[in-house]
């Protein structure tokens, strides 16, 4: 029987749970044996001039090495002249420009927690200090915060740029969309900033020596970072090492290497001096890119008998100070912006608009879980229009599995899906008849704790960029091991145990001989990483790939050794050994055929691409209690499908939707990025931004289904965002079905017990 | 000042500032690395430790507070990867780690919680870890894991260890 899945513990666990991890920080290598520690000093306001920065002060404190400003950046090479494109939507780059970030701010600061200078001494107590001399003349200037300031275009962040609005898309407005509507309904929401805590902070070492910068940086992409550190340094790639070592979560905010990190890696090279750098939390919160941030205007129309036909999604795209995304982020909510339902007429349009805050970027999910969830919470305000129930409406405008492979008026082609089997597979989980019940009876009674249910049926695209590929390279030793280079990087998702478990099946050497590497750019140079729930589905296939090239390549070493025609060979994956058909008497291990190959070993390479990318999909169901006098909300019960095709690691899947759901359940019910008027982060430690804790969760409900895909061997989707994606928004329509019978409609979230209160009074109040 | 802690068994004898916080002396001085440090205001609980056999946030205490005192970290808890405590094997067996940052600060929460009561709810699981935070496993496995710990043949060397 296949290892495939089968419910495998982890290989990387007894190491982390014995030893810890060896996370940056962590690092005892000889070459940072001297290392000398940087502490940045930090813009404490968000829109200023420089006028004047004094180091004088700071360089004759305690331990301190050099004090480093813009005015040192001299050996960088200009940035590329603006060739006027604007950049191109579709790539996750920084638009550059008049947009472009410096490593360190040169006269203008555009967000609290932006770089200004850095400081480097013997120790971290001493960088601290010193941090605080330097002295840093800012001349204040109007702060924008917020979408319609943005808009408005009083203040300009960027002067050569004209505007706030860095990148428009989508197509304009149909007038006549929904002249054939019965019903018609639009509301503004807001999907609100949010921070990507990983437990571990950003953090990079760096070495210069003998003309070869290394870099071990906390990332989920070591070999992009490789690139990027060359063009920004004006090096040869050839002349840099990229090591990613274990990374203590990434969720999207460690895509790639940011201008802190580069920033580094410029002064260990500029000073020649090994550096270590490890944000504090609170630098984190400012610092580390932001997620989601939109401001949505949604509107759906349909039939009074539940039938949508037409929906608009109009996006204006927060990118904080800088667009190091370009307009990435609000392009994959267009494209995903119908949903998994079937809506003749869709339209959704973008604004990208730069503000005096920290930048937003990829947080889990990136852009689909905005999509999500702005048609659920449209559905739901179109079903309480007709008065008619929302998971009713969903199953009569969910794609038909007859559709497949179904083409969405956004633009992409979904590859296969069952959406209204996971949406009935749910409900009959939940008892989702007794649970309407239960909800009508405290209604009844004038409970003060009311029952919400709340529904996300979704739909979301994984490994996006599936022409982009991954790598693999497989070598089998002479002594029977393995050993398995991959492209794709691991920040806890397990690759090392689902690798050895795919060269296990297709090999028979077992897992505990098969050596997963990972994130060391002088073994793998070329390779993409992880982000865009990609890593099964390219990097996965990669190694089956060179699994399944390693054994047709043995089968002709072992037809030779045993004098037999390679047709009549066969791999005994039970045993691990070629033998000839029907004769097990005679084999040989795959010691011995490895020991055969020639000088260049019994190897293959693989960089696998994909046609086009995969459509996970399901649904989740919540079930919250709310209490209507204090307004505050509880997740009880949290059920969910989430499809994401065949699955090779049961254990390592469920781990990814806990996760995943908890996240989106916190930007629901809890977590917020806050800043006041003045661009001033109000929630810039774990004391105030309020990352969701044990004590606020339920254990999760987590049913099977498996739909494969055609677009790859392994039949696999991706499955590291679909939970955010679908708990949101489900979390967020059960806390407003809890108080929907009093007359509210919408809640923003964070749904908060103050927001929640003030949704009741006012219902009340108007009523 | 010259500060002297047992840690995990063994004395570490260092000169250190007077500011020095436990998890830099345990990271720098001791050379253990396992306790690491996720936020700067006592909220994430990833450098729990326990100390004379209370946990404790050990970058809420200063290396000097801990001096003659015994300390225990993760790494004094198993004798070898495949020689691990109850409740680190426990955590393995259940999926309770993902990119493991805050795990050896969930491990010796774990074993502090267990030490005050030995068959603990899930609600009393999840209060009790209400400290220490976890950004990957949406704690839903990190509970299955303590709740199996608590089973019978973990409870003698959980309490053994929290009282070395």
């Amino acid at each position: 029987m296949s290892i495939l899945g089968t419910r495998v513990l982890r290989t990387e666990d007894p190491r982390l749970l014995t030893l810890g991890g060896t996370y940056v920080d962590d690092l005892r290598v000889p070459e940072l044996a001297e290392a000398a520690r940087v502490t940045f000093v930090r813009s404490p306001v968000a829109h200023a001039l420089i006028t004047g920065i004094d180091v004088a002060a700071a360089r004759q404190a305690p331990g301190v090495i050099a004090v480093l400003t813009a005015a040192d950046l001299n050996d960088l090479a200009p940035p590329p002249p603006d060739d006027g494109s604007g950049g191109n939507e579709a790539a996750p780059l920084p638009l550059g420009g008049p947009w472009a970030e410096p490593l360190l701010a040169v006269d203008r600061v555009r967000y609290v927690g932006e770089p200004v200078a850095i400081v480097i001494t013997d120790d971290r107590y001493q960088g601290e200090d010193a941090a605080e001399l330097v002295s840093v003349d800012y001349e204040s200037l109007p702060a924008v915060v917020g979408a319609d300031a943005a808009l408005a275009g009083a203040t300009l962040l960027f002067a050569a740029a004209e505007s706030n609005v860095a990148v428009t898309g989508g197509a304009p407005a149909d007038p006549a969309a929904f002249d054939n509507c019965d019903v018609v309904v639009e509301r503004t929401i807001v999907n609100q900033r949010l921070a990507a805590v990983p437990l571990e902070g950003r953090a990079t070492a760096a070495e210069w020596a003998d003309g070869k910068l290394t870099v071990w940086v906390s990332t989920q992409n070591a070999q992009i970072s490789r690139f990027v550190l060359a063009g920004v340094l004006g090096l040869d790639p050839g002349a840099i090492r990229v090591v990613a070592p274990d990374v203590g979560g990434g969720f999207g905010a460690k895509v790639g290497i940011d201008r802190d990190a580069l920033a580094v890696a410029w002064a260990a090279k500029h000073t020649g001096h090994a550096l270590r750098w490890a944000e504090t939390r609170s630098e984190n919160l400012v610092g580390m890119t932001h997620g989601r941030a939109q401001r949505q205007v949604i509107k759906i129309g349909g039939t009074r008998d539940g039938r949508i036909l037409a929906y608009r999604l109009e996006i204006v795209q927060d990118a904080g100070a800088y667009p190091r995304m370009g307009g990435f982020l609000p392009f994959l909510t267009r494209l995903m912006a119908a949903g998994a339902y079937d809506i003749p007429h869709v339209e959704a349009a973008s604004r990208l608009v730069v503000t005096n805050t920290t930048p937003i970027a990829a947080y889990r999910g990136a852009g689909r879980p905005e999509a999500t969830a702005a048609i659920e919470r449209a559905v739901d305000l179109f079903a309480a229009e007709i008065g008619r129930d929302p998971a009713e409406v969903r199953r009569i405008n969910l794609v038909p599995p007859e559709a497949f492979p179904y083409s969405s008026p956004c633009g992409p082609v979904y590859d296969t899906g069952a959406y209204a089997g996971a949406l009935d597979k749910v409900l009959a989980a939940a008892g989702y008849q007794d649970l309407r019940a239960e909800q009508a009876h405290r209604r009844e009674r004038g409970d003060v704790l009311q029952l919400g249910i709340g529904l996300a049926s979704y739909v979301e695209i994984t490994a996006a960029d599936a022409a982009g590929g991954e790598t693999a390279r497989l070598v089998v030793h002479d002594d029977g091991t393995a050993t398995a280079y991959t492209g794709s990087s691991a920040h806890g998702q397990g690759h090392h145990t689902a690798w050895a478990m795919l060269v296990e099946a297709e090999l028979g050497i077992e897992m505990a001989k098969v050596t997963v590497i990972h994130g060391d750019t002088d073994l793998i140079p070329m390779g993409v990483g992880t982000y865009a729930s990609r890593s099964l589905q390219l990097g996965g296939v990669a190694v089956h790939k060179a699994a399944v090239d390693v054994r047709e390549q043995a089968r002709q070493l072992a037809a030779d050794m045993l004098e037999a025609s390679a047709a009549d060979l066969e791999l005994d994956t039970e045993r691990g050994v070629w033998q000839v058909r029907g004769d097990p008497a005679a084999s040989r291990t795959w010691a011995e055929v490895a020991g055969q190959a020639g000088d260049d070993g019994l190897a293959a390479e693989v960089n696998y691409t994909e046609g086009q990318p995969t459509f996970p999909f399901g649904t989740h169901l919540a079930v919250a209690e709310v209490d209507t006098e204090t307004g505050k909300a509880r997740l009880i019960r949290h059920l969910t499908v989430d499809d994401a095709g065949t699955v090779v690691s049961p254990v390592l899947a469920e781990g990814q939707r806990h996760g995943g759901i908890a996240q989106g359940v916190a930007q629901a019910l809890l977590e917020e990025m806050v800043y006041d008027a003045d661009g001033n982060p109000l929630t810039s430690t774990l004391v105030d931004y309020a990352a969701i804790t044990a004590a606020e969760l339920p254990s999760f409900e987590l049913l099977r289904s498996e739909t494969p895909t055609h677009i790859n061997p392994l039949g696999a989707k991706g499955i590291g965002e679909a939970g955010t994606i679908g708990a949101a928004p489900a979390m967020q329509n059960a806390v407003i079905d809890a108080v929907s019978h009093l007359g509210v409609r919408h809640i923003d979230m964070p749904t908060t017990p103050e927001r929640v209160w003030t949704a009741i009074s006012e219902a009340r109040e108007s009523q | 000042m010259k500060v002297t802690v047992t840690v995990n068994g063994s004395q570490v004898a260092a000169e250190v500032e007077d500011r020095t916080l436990l998890v830099h002396f345990l990271r720098e001085q001791a050379g253990l690395t396992a306790t690491n440090v996720g936020c700067d205001t006592s909220s994430c609980g990833a450098c729990t430790v326990l100390l004379d056999g209370q946990s404790v946030k050990s970058c809420t205490v200063l290396a000097a507070q801990a001096d003659g005192r015994a300390v225990a970290t993760v790494e004094g808890l198993a004798s070898g990867p495949d020689e691990m405590h109850p409740v680190q094997r426990a955590f393995r067996a259940e999926h309770a780690l993902q990119c493991g940052f805050c795990t050896p600060g969930m491990v010796m929460a774990t074993i502090s919680l267990l030490a005050e009561n030995a068959s603990p709810t899930e609600e009393e699981v999840r209060s009790a870890l209400e400290g220490n935070l976890c950004r990957c496993t949406g704690y839903h496995n990190i509970v299955r894991a303590v709740l199996a710990a608590a089973s019978d043949d973990a409870k003698a060397a959980t309490a053994q260890a929290a009282g070395q």
